[in-house]
């Protein structure tokens, strides 16, 4: 307790899980032009769940497109030259959704205008707007101090992974995953284990490909610092001791 | 323990712990809260195997939830199974008789169960063939919600605009693709639908047993086996699954079974199975077997035994045999329309195809590489538990139930050991 209160304990790591419902907008789109129109207006959930919603969807391997308006322009529109452009897009580099948007449009507008015709081949089959209704669970997990999450990452569902690492993004400051919110926090010690997870890009790898990471690497960084521990004399003057989960 | 707790207690055992406990979460907030739902057949066809399982865990999660089926004459069934094939997009002739039976039907089956209906706190129709209940019971107090099993993407656009017009009064509708949704005014949800682990027909089996329902049927367990089991319904294509195993069987030996029971709400099934048996007529190690509702381990028997399952339709809500084959670890070769598309992930849990000739050379492919085979059903089974197991189903209805009473918020955060949300502190919904 006395250590906590030394360093400002910013109170325990609340551990949640998530689940996705989709909800359809009825809107859908068959052209390019017809895209861009419904793009303007679609509620801004509409837009993360298109970009975001495929990791908690069933899938087996790393999808050819990254969104599902590139795979749709792909498969359906047949523009090879724009589903590679709005694959490009990694949506947690736009400070918001009217951003994210925006550089939508803008894409879609570019390529229309280069091509006069394209705006208006009509897809086989529509692209349908979907939203999601986040359901946030209460696992009754705690972690007290950073190091203890080498413990129990290995017990995370997806539906753990994605709150904390994907939809804690449109939640806090500067679009950080929860964890690093609650690691700076902590005294400097902390700090190499933020950098580590700060190399997450939870844009490329799977929900399990991002717990696999964390797993060898936290599990490392956490080796060393209880290493460290019992090498007092090696420790910063006035730094805490990290203590030992439990 | 309880019974409830040891029917929880084997549902985490398959389908994971967190699963469960997801499902206790949201159910400690609806807790007492009054259910019911409502179909037209309490035996075959998808709709009823789901209630059989969903009614008793919903139950054991605390809720009090009861299951109706409404009752009318062989022609009523007629005329719903012409508004079924209607809304999967084909051309019927509904008369002003065959709406006005329709309508008549619901009319007194609203007075039926009026009580129970209009004190329920939520009550779900299944299908539309009891849609029409919610404009004879204008004192309704709870949130009524529609869910729609059949593939809604391309309707006959006169049969939906008769159903439309009471659909509109409903809180929500949830289909199994956002394809099936509709312009409509209130939230349109997307859960596809699942199977429950534990039902006769999916149950583990011992091969003993299997071996036995083979024999019995006429099969020999010792030959490779494709299977088909669905209702015989022009949209299953049975006809096109017998041709590509007519073109398969050139090049490789195996037995082919087309066997499928009937539903109570669907007559049109005896003409289909009588044209499939005709066309079997004389064919070697082809198989048609009409079962009876009943017979589920003969079904669970023949997709254990299968070497491949086919699941060939043309138009298709979401293929609850596909579910169940995958379930049993078998590769399914399935048609590439509605929820088989979700389901069925090319090279992964099997293939899907848009002809008896695509069929036929996933056929020969499949029985060639036992090991491809294997590889796909073992996909097949994990890509099941973690998205169409009951578990998950009740999971998104229970977090649809307790969005409506908030407002179809988009995020729904449950903390443990806060009170229950219900009754709602507002009386009931505004009648639509």
């Amino acid at each position: 307790m006395a250590e906590k209160e030394q360093i400002k304990y910013p109170g325990p790591f609340v551990v949640k899980d998530c689940a996705l419902v989709s909800v359809s907008t009825g809107e859908k789109a068959y052209t390019l032009a017809e895209l861009v129109e419904k793009i303007k207006k679609i509620d801004p959930s509409s837009i993360h769940h298109h970009f975001w919603a495929r990791h908690l969807r069933p899938s087996f391997d790393h999808p050819e497109f990254h969104n599902d308006f590139a795979a749709w322009v792909h498969i359906e529109v047949r523009d090879r030259i724009l589903a590679e452009r709005l694959n490009l897009i990694s949506p947690h580099e736009y400070a918001s959704m009217e951003d994210l948007r925006e550089a939508l449009i803008l894409l879609i507008q570019e390529r229309v205008f280069e091509d006069e015709h394209l705006g208006w081949r009509k897809a086989e089959n529509p692209f349908y707007f979907v939203k999601s209704q986040l359901i946030i669970f209460d696992t009754g997990m705690r972690l007290e101090w950073p190091h203890e999450i080498a413990d129990v990452l290995e017990s995370f569902s997806p539906g753990t992974i994605f709150y904390h690492f994907i939809d804690a993004r449109r939640r806090n400051p500067q679009g950080l995953d929860d964890f690093r919110n609650w690691i700076r926090q902590f005294p400097p010690d902390y700090k190499p284990l933020e950098d580590l997870i700060a190399k997450v890009d939870p844009f490329f790898l799977s929900l399990y490909e991002i717990r696999d990471f964390l797993i060898r690497h936290i599990r490392t960084f956490c080796a060393r610092i209880h290493a460290f521990r019992e090498e007092p004399s090696r420790r910063k003057k006035g730094s805490p001791r990290p203590r030992e989960g439990g | 323990m309880s019974g409830n707790q040891g029917l929880l207690e084997r549902y985490a055992r398959v389908a994971g712990a967190e699963a469960v406990a997801q499902m206790q979460q949201l159910a400690e907030k609806l807790r007492g809260a009054r259910v019911v739902h409502v179909n037209s057949t309490a035996y075959g066809g998808g709709v009823a195997e789901i209630l059989h399982s969903m009614v008793p865990l919903m139950k054991a999660l605390g809720l009090e939830v009861s299951w109706e089926v409404i009752q009318g004459p062989p022609e009523f069934f007629e005329v719903t199974k012409k508004f079924h094939h209607a809304l999967q997009g084909r051309r019927v002739d509904l008369t002003e008789d065959h709406l006005r039976l329709y309508q008549e039907v619901n009319q007194k089956e609203a007075e039926r169960l009026a009580d129970k209906l209009s004190e329920a706190d939520f009550v779900i129709i299944h299908d539309p063939q009891p849609a029409y209940l919610i404009r004879y019971l204008p004192k309704r107090r709870g949130y009524w919600i529609w869910r729609c099993h059949i593939d809604l993407s391309r309707p006959f656009y006169p049969v939906w605009r008769f159903l439309e017009k009471v659909i509109v009064q409903y809180h929500a509708s949830i289909y199994s693709m956002p394809e099936f949704s509709q312009p409509l005014p209130h939230p349109q949800y997307i859960i596809p639908p699942s199977i429950d682990p534990f039902s006769e027909k999916n149950r583990e089996l011992a091969p003993e047993e299997v071996f036995r329902i083979l024999k019995d049927l006429g099969l020999d367990p010792s030959r490779r086996l494709v299977v088909q089991i669905s209702r015989f319904d022009p949209f299953k294509d049975p006809l096109g699954v017998m041709r590509a195993a007519e073109l398969a069987q050139k090049f490789i030996s195996f037995q082919l079974v087309l066997a499928g029971g009937g539903a109570a709400d669907d007559p049109e099934g005896e003409r289909v199975y009588q044209e499939v048996v005709r066309a079997a007529r004389g064919k070697k190690d082809i198989y048609v077997f009409k079962l009876p509702p009943e017979a589920h381990r003969v079904v669970n028997a023949l997709q254990r035994a299968a070497d491949i399952v086919l699941q060939k339709s043309l138009r298709e809500g979401f293929g609850l045999t596909v579910t169940e084959a995958m379930w049993k670890g078998k590769p399914v070769i399935g048609g590439a329309t509605g929820g088989i598309r979700t389901q069925v992930v090319n090279h992964h849990t099997g293939f899907l195809v848009n002809t008896p000739e695509g069929a036929a050379l996933r056929i020969r492919y499949l029985l060639f590489y036992e090991e491809k085979r294997r590889e796909m059903g073992l996909k097949a089974r994990e890509f099941v538990r973690q998205n169409f197991l009951i578990t998950r189903h009740v999971r998104d209805y229970l977090a649809l139930m307790l969005s409506v009473c908030m407002g179809s918020p988009d995020r729904l955060e449950l903390e443990t050991g806060e009170a229950c949300v219900w009754p709602p502190v507002e009386p009931g919904p505004p009648p639509l």
